[in-house]
Order: C-alpha cells, then sequence, then structure tokens
C-alpha cells in the first residue's frame, strides 16, 4: 500500500517554500495563466463545482456549490482562509503552509476568482508563528513577481492576501467565530442565517475554505474536474492528507484517494499499534468526531462511509487509542479540551462543557454511581443541537460514543474507583485512630 | 500606625498586577486615551499603523497590534494597551476584552517568553502530561524566571508528540528524561533541543523513513547523531524504532 501523492507530490523537495523551486516544478505560469486568461471566472467556478471537491477542514461542505452561492454584483466580497488548524489531532496544514507556502497562495488566487474576491485573508493560528513567517515570505516573493497585486499577469483580476495572526483560540477556526477574530473582536461565533456566502467579513459575501481544499484548486483547474473526480470515490473524491497520530509507530501525515480502506492508512501507512497492542478505537476526524472501533477498521474512509458508521471523516486526522489506554482519563482530557477552548457564548456549551469535566473527575476520584452515567448522556443530549456553532457537540459526541461502546467499562471504573476511594476512606479514619492508641501504648 | 479595618490599611494592600484586581466602580469607564497622556513608542507606533493599513477596517488590527505591544512589553499590561488604544484611537476595555479571550495573550506578568507544552488528546495518548509535569518541577528546581510554562492545547504537531512550542520553535519528540536538558538550556538562553525542531534543516522525524535519497544534507546534518532515542512510549515500549523501520 502506497500513498497517491497529490498534493504532498514535491513535499520532500529542498526549498519548496521558494518561488524558484516552486515554479521550476510548474507552480503558476500556465495553470494560473489558464485560471486567469483562458478561462473565464464562471468556468473557473464550474470546473470546481463539477469537481465535487468538498471542504477538508470539517464540515465537508462542496466547495464549489459555497463559491456559487457568492452572489454575483460589484460590492466587496472576501475570500477567508482557514489556517486555524487546532482540531487535536490535525496537521496536515502546517505541513502544507511550511513546505509549500505558494501552493495555497495559488489556490486563494484562484478562490479568489470563482468568488469574486479582490482581498484575501489568510487566518493562521498564532501558534504557529514559522509558517506565518514562511507564508509572509512567499507572499512578499508572489507580490513581487505580479502574482499578487493589481492586474495579475495583465488579466483582468486583482487580488491582495494577508497573512492574519490569531492569538490562540480553538474556537476561531468555526468559519463565523474566524470572521470575528479576523474583524478584531472576541472569537464568538454568529447565529446563521445569515450566512458567511451572504454576509460575512465586514458584512460583505465571504468564502471561506480551509487550506487542503484550496490547495486543491490549482490542480483541479490546470488538469480539469474529470481528471479529479478519477481520483476517490463517487462522493468523495480526490485525495486527502490524514494526519495518522496517538498509539501508532509512524505518526505523520499520509496522502491516500479517499476511499482507501482505513485500516491500509492505520497498519500499512502508519506503521499501527506498537508490538502486543490492539486498536481499542479511533477518532476518524479529529477528536470532535466520535469513536470507531475495531469492526470499522474496513470501512473504506470516505466522508459518506464514515457518516454511515456513526461518525465523520472531519478534518482527516485519525487518532489511534490502544488497549492500554484507560477512556475514562481520555474522555476527561477530551471534555477538559473542550471546557477550556469553549467561548462562553452558549449556555449549553459553557455548562454542559464544564458539567462533563465535573462529572468525569467524581467517576475518576470514586464518587460516582452508575446513574451518572445516565445524568452524563442527559447532559450531552442538552448540549447537541442547542448552540450557535458545533463546538459543543463535538465534545457530547466523541464522548457520548465512548460511553455507549464501551459502556462496561465506564461502569468497571466506577466500581473500581469507588472500592479504591473506600479503601482509602477506612486508612484515613483509622490514621488517627491508630496513632492515639501508639501513644497511649503500653508506657 | 493604621489598625486592621482601616481604610489606610487597605489601601496600603499592594494589589497584584495583573488583570484579576478588582474593579473601580467609583470611576468613570476608560475613554479613548488623549495622545498627549500617552507616550508611545515610535517603533510600536510604525508596527501597529501598518497592521492598521492591512485591513479595510482599522479593528482587525487589534490581535495583531496587543501581539506587537505584548511583545515589547512581556504582557498585556495597562500600559501596553493603553499605548494599542491611543494607536487604535479605540479604548481599553474593548482591547482587554479580547486580551483576557485570547490564549497567547498575556495579562499576568508571567513572562515575557513561553514554553507550551502540548497535553491535548494526541499528546496524552504518548504521555505528555508526565513530560509538562518532568519540565516543570526540573524549571522550579532550576530556578527559572520569566517564561510562562504551562500545558496547552493541541499545538498541531500531534506527528511529533509528546512536543512544546518554545516562543513558537517546535520541539518534539520528548521524553521525561529530556526534562533536565530541556530546562538547562532554556535557562542558559541556548537554542533548546538544537536538531529536534520542526524548523531545523532536514529534520525528520525518527521513524520517517521515506527520506529523500537525492537530500544531499547527511546524517550529521539532519541532527541524528545528537538527537536522543526515541520517547519512551506511554506503557513504556516505543513506537517502533527508526533502525527497525528502516530494514
Amino acid at each position: 500500500m502506497s500513498e497517491t501523492r497529490l498534493l504532498l507530490a514535491n513535499i520532500d523537495e529542498p526549498d519548496l517554500h521558494t518561488l524558484e523551486v516552486y515554479e521550476r516544478l510548474g507552480g503558476y505560469g500556465k495553470r494560473l495563466r489558464r485560471a486567469l486568461l483562458e478561462l473565464s471566472p464562471e468556468e473557473v467556478l464550474q470546473e470546481l463545482e463539477e469537481s465535487d471537491l468538498r471542504g477538508r477542514g470539517g464540515a465537508g461542505f462542496a466547495m464549489g456549490k459555497k463559491a456559487s452561492f457568492i452572489p454575483k454584483g460589484d460590492m466587496d466580497k472576501y475570500l477567508c482562509c482557514n489556517a486555524d488548524e487546532s482540531e487535536p489531532g490535525t496537521f496536515k496544514d502546517r505541513l502544507l503552509m511550511q513546505k509549500n507556502p505558494h501552493l495555497l497562495i495559488e489556490g486563494c488566487i484562484i478562490g479568489g476568482i470563482a468568488a469574486g474576491a479582490n482581498k484575501g485573508f489568510i487566518f493562521i493560528r498564532g501558534e504557529y508563528a514559522a509558517q506565518a513567517d514562511i507564508l509572509d515570505a512567499a507572499l512578499a516573493e508572489a507580490y513581487g513577481r505580479g502574482y499578487l497585486g493589481e492586474r495579475i499577469l495583465d488579466s483582468e483580476h486583482s487580488f491582495d492576501l494577508v497573512v492574519h495572526r490569531g492569538q490562540g483560540a480553538y474556537i476561531c477556526g468555526e468559519e463565523t467565530a474566524l470572521l470575528d477574530g479576523l474583524e478584531g473582536k472576541r472569537g464568538n461565533p454568529r447565529l446563521k442565517p445569515p450566512f458567511p456566502a451572504n454576509q460575512g467579513l465586514y458584512q460583505g459575501p465571504t468564502l471561506i475554505n480551509n487550506v487542503e481544499t484550496l490547495c486543491s484548486a490549482p490542480a483541479i483547474v490546470e488538469k480539469g474536474a474529470d481528471w479529479f473526480k478519477s481520483l476517490g470515490v463517487e462522493k468523495s473524491t480526490g485525495t486527502k492528507v490524514v494526519s495518522v497520530s496517538g498509539n501508532v509507530r509512524r505518526p505523520g501525515n499520509y496522502e491516500v484517494e479517499l476511499g482507501t480502506p482505513v485500516r491500509e492508512i492505520i497498519y500499512d501507512l502508519a506503521g499501527g499499534p506498537p508490538e502486543g497492542r490492539q486498536v481499542k478505537c479511533f477518532f476518524p476526524g479529529g477528536s470532535s468526531a466520535p469513536v470507531l472501533t475495531q469492526e470499522h477498521l474496513d470501512l473504506p474512509y470516505t466522508f459518506e462511509a464514515m457518516a454511515e458508521a456513526g461518525s465523520m471523516l472531519g478534518s482527516g486526522a485519525i487518532i489511534v487509542v490502544d488497549d492500554s489506554v484507560q477512556l475514562v482519563g481520555l474522555a476527561l482530557r477530551l471534555s477538559e479540551f473542550y471546557r477550556h477552548e469553549s467561548c462562553g457564548k452558549c449556555v449549553p456549551c459553557r455548562e454542559g462543557t464544564n458539567w462533563t469535566v465535573k462529572m468525569l473527575e467524581r467517576i475518576d476520584e470514586g464518587e460516582a454511581t452508575p446513574m451518572d452515567l445516565e445524568i452524563m448522556a442527559q447532559v450531552q443530549e442538552n448540549i447537541l443541537g442547542n448552540c450557535l456553532c458545533v463546538l459543543g457537540d463535538s465534545m457530547a459526541m466523541p464522548v457520548g460514543s465512548m460511553i455507549a461502546h464501551f459502556r462496561e467499562e465506564f461502569e468497571q471504573h466506577i466500581e473500581q474507583a469507588r472500592a479504591k476511594r473506600d479503601l482509602e476512606d477506612v486508612s484515613h479514619r483509622g490514621a488517627p485512630e491508630l496513632a492515639a492508641a501508639g501513644e497511649a501504648g503500653p508506657n | 500606625m493604621q489598625r486592621a479595618g482601616d481604610e489606610g490599611a487597605i489601601r496600603a494592600t499592594p494589589l497584584p498586577t495583573g488583570w484579576d484586581e478588582a474593579v473601580r466602580l467609583d470611576a468613570d469607564a476608560a475613554t479613548v486615551p488623549d495622545p498627549v497622556d500617552v507616550a508611545v513608542p515610535d517603533e510600536l507606533r510604525a508596527e501597529i499603523e501598518g497592521h492598521m493599513a492591512k485591513y479595510p477596517d482599522r479593528h482587525s488590527a487589534a490581535l495583531p497590534a496587543l501581539g506587537a505591544a505584548q511583545e515589547r512589553h512581556g504582557w498585556c499590561s495597562p500600559e501596553a494597551i493603553a499605548q494599542v488604544a491611543v494607536v487604535m484611537q479605540v479604548t481599553p476595555a474593548y482591547l482587554s476584552s479580547i486580551a483576557t479571550f485570547y490564549d497567547m495573550l498575556r495579562t499576568q506578568p508571567i513572562g515575557s517568553s513561553y514554553v507550551y507544552v502540548c497535553t491535548s488528546v494526541a499528546c496524552h495518548l504518548r504521555n505528555a502530561k508526565a513530560v509538562h509535569d518532568a519540565i516543570a518541577e526540573e524549571a522550579e528546581r532550576q530556578g527559572i524566571e520569566g517564561v510562562d510554562i504551562r500545558e496547552f492545547e493541541c499545538l498541531g504537531a500531534c506527528d511529533m508528540a509528546p512536543m512544546a512550542s518554545v516562543d513558537g520553535r517546535y520541539v518534539g519528540p520528548m521524553d521525561v528524561s529530556d526534562a533536565p536538558e530541556f530546562v538547562r538550556q532554556l535557562k542558559e538562553g541556548r537554542e533548546v533541543l538544537p536538531g529536534r525542531s520542526l524548523e531545523d534543516p532536514g529534520f525528520r522525524l525518527p521513524w520517517d523513513t521515506r527520506a529523500q535519497v537525492e537530500q544531499s544534507a547527511g546524517p550529521e546534518a539532519r541532527g541524528e547523531d545528537e538527537r536522543a532515542p526515541a520517547p519512551d512510549y506511554a506503557g513504556g515500549d516505543r513506537p517502533g524504532t527508526p533502525e527497525g523501520d528502516a530494514a
């Protein structure tokens, strides 16, 4: 089993991040000319729509369709590249931006053509300081060569691009919170509708796409939608850079055609769990995706198959959990993350994440009863679908799935922790009495 | 001599310097500062104005501007906020609403540089908590000052888990046994774990066998010599050794 490298094709090429090497390997030049001069904006959009390229950031919405929602007309329109990659387990965009920043810039230009936008922003998370510097340097090179700015390559299209550094907030990966972060506010999700395609950044129509999605666009323009559709399967076209992490021997980014069996990704590419261990469960699409178990290993890695199995492909990050891991501790770590990152705007999420953490702590400290699992399920139910964005759901779903798949383990943990606490109680209570007995001993 | 309960005694109690100090309800809300009252270093002013020029709306510059001010002041101090406010012509309250929201903006004078140790899900599965605790303990033992050492949520480098970001420089994979060296280098202001950062030329993960044959950098240049053996894995055994995988 080997990878199908499209986005990562030249990733090991030294100095790929420089314009010179990128151009030598076929970047910009002919295909950008095709997008700007040979094809009309409508044709670029049509090509993207027909490719069935689906968003690689998490929601999996068709990119071309999203771009087609942008109204026509002369108003100020914007393109936003979501490079706030913060989903636990995901590190594909980091690699793409660090090694191949010009591919992203070219993708942004093409996205801008499709959306009719003349101004674009790359919202990169503040933690990616080195990658942001690389992007800034690449932008300067692209401006210098006339690939950005006024009338690119003497075409009608002008496009300005700005790198905007975040300051550390998971929620800014949510598209409307990203817009708030870009407008210089606290990153709070907005009520939808209106959707960003109608009213986004500075109230203007805005196309928001993930780094990997935009990086896929240049090849589609160059080789056509039909070629792109020949990769992958029916409704999940193209390739996907999969970030594999957790309990595997070779964590890393692997690019495969969508539809590749999950087992091949985890075992053949990432080396499977360490010797003597088994896959207990895995998150198929970042930590927000409900966990799947061994029985799902032979499913094809597609948007549909993951959804049918009760999870999602999400950001395309597989986190493998082996049988040495205690799930209560993992669930606790997971909910602590969402508690910390909840922006606090919606009550079910703000309170629900906090309650979940407290209840899992109770389990771990031996103060819970089996009834707590029911209460916890109820808390998750009250979060699902009741907030402006899906951050709360992103905790409720995986935690719920862990309890659903491994209820016995949770119940056992409750019992064992209780027994342990009872034992400690006895020795604690016993200690002063024994000490007193010692003092009053034979004298 | 002041007695307890005396108002003067309460005022004499030094308040913490951060944003947790009590809000003065008797004072008027702070307005946009007058340029006459607040002196702004020229460099900082130029940087903030440069950010403002990039956006259709000057408010968008709030995040980068606060970042720039923090770089100079070490944290988002009241003085730093006032300087940003006067250049951007916004209220200090607006800026502090942002400073308190984002994780990378410091509202306490903890230190001008940072070490974020990722303890999120993927790192958690590889024993990251122990690595953080070892570094924190070691920092206390060696008496480090001016560095904000903390657990952090996913930093997007789960391939090199467990890892840490030292002022934006990603290092990993780490092991509990790296802590003493890590802290010593940090304390001496040297590069932390040289050769083991994502940004180091030719950096490769210990188990990465997709090596480019054509790359001129030899093993020395890749820093493999100084590299400690692959980190201890959660349970004790390793996720595959480089030698084994290369075969």
